[in-house]
């Protein structure tokens, strides 16, 4: 739900990095803020456990400049993956107005990506949203692991298990070189504003 | 779903934080609704804060608070108060979407703080009668 302020010609705009554990939400925003370093003013905020996994979520403003006149403050957050945390993660997502969801692209992570896009799903419609209508980017991730020999999911698997009826634009990537990282960040700014462009008219 | 506040309530929404709140020599007053939005934002100069990031960590933290009261069976924990040596921040709910943030220092009385709260938490609940 984005918050346009007509005093300040100010939108801010909440995008949320969503995934089961461990598939790369905090290290796409690692590289966007390592990436963007100079044009972000403030440290990204991360509440974490000692065993460095995001207990909370992670924090990252992004200020795109203006459009129409009003300046855009784009808010990043991550839901932490591990299936404990559901109601860690219907919090994080109040009020979101555009959504990555970050597959892990290893055979052995299948079903977990499947369980968290249906998760998604179910906590999306207690907020009266639909995953079918909430701007949506999926980004397939770790591809860079194919080098290394780990066994992955082919993108046609990928595309059918999550993507053959959300007919969502989605990405292989990388979060970890980057591969991918600019675009998937790209594109979902694009569709969510204009979404909210629609809304405004 | 976008939504606005339109200018002329955010003019007196200011106001009402600048003058019942920074006047009692309160640091910095954040008006934010439960998403982590910055509604509003009024300060006193003495200090400079991340407040996007105070925003995001005070929707979240009065959200998890929230939970908790559920948990055990309250309705809602009406005082949610963190008390440091110089800084100290004051949490409470003006309606269910919106939260009031001050930042105050050792020189404001809690007391009174929460009593002048009170005050501005009404001025601008009437706003939306």
């Amino acid at each position: 739900m984005a918050f346009i302020n007509m005093r300040t010609n100010e939108v801010q705009v909440k995008i949320v990095y969503y995934g089961p554990g461990r598939g790369g939400k905090t290290s796409n925003l690692e590289y966007i803020n390592k990436k963007f370093r100079e044009r972000i003013k403030t440290e990204m905020v991360s509440i974490k456990t000692h065993g460095d996994r995001t207990l909370f979520f992670d924090f990252l403003p992004f200020d795109i400049g203006k459009i129409k006149g009003y300046d855009i403050k784009i808010q990043m957050y991550t839901v932490p993956g591990q299936v404990k945390y559901n109601a860690t993660r219907k919090l994080v997502l109040k009020g979101v107005d555009g959504l990555v969801f970050v597959a892990d692209a290893m055979a052995e992570r299948r079903r977990h990506n499947l369980l968290s896009l249906k998760q998604l799903q179910e906590n999306l419609a207690e907020y009266k949203k639909s995953i079918f209508k909430i701007p949506l980017i999926l980004q397939y991730n770790k591809m860079d692991l194919k080098d290394r020999g780990v066994p992955l999911l082919s993108l046609e698997t990928l595309e059918q298990d999550l993507n053959s009826k959300l007919k969502a634009p989605s990405y292989p990537a990388s979060a970890i070189t980057g591969e991918n990282v600019v675009v998937t960040l790209k594109k979902i700014i694009s569709v969510t504003m204009a979404a909210i462009q629609r809304e405004l008219k | 779903m976008n939504y606005g506040i339109d200018q002329d309530r955010l003019i007196e929404i200011d106001s009402i934080l600048r003058e019942d709140l920074i006047e009692i020599g309160v640091d910095y007053v954040l008006m934010i609704d439960t998403a982590g939005n910055t509604i509003a934002k009024c300060d006193s100069g003495a200090h400079s804060y991340d407040v996007a990031s105070l925003a995001a960590l005070a929707a979240g933290n009065y959200a998890t608070v929230d939970a908790m009261a559920k948990i055990v069976g309250e309705q809602e924990f009406s005082l949610l108060f963190h008390k440091g040596e110089n800084v100290s921040i004051h949490f409470s709910m003006i309606n269910e979407e919106f939260l009031l943030i001050i930042l105050f220092g050792k020189e404001v009385s809690l007391g009174f703080l929460r009593l002048k709260v009170a005050e501005a938490i009404d001025k601008i609940r009437a706003l939306w009668k």
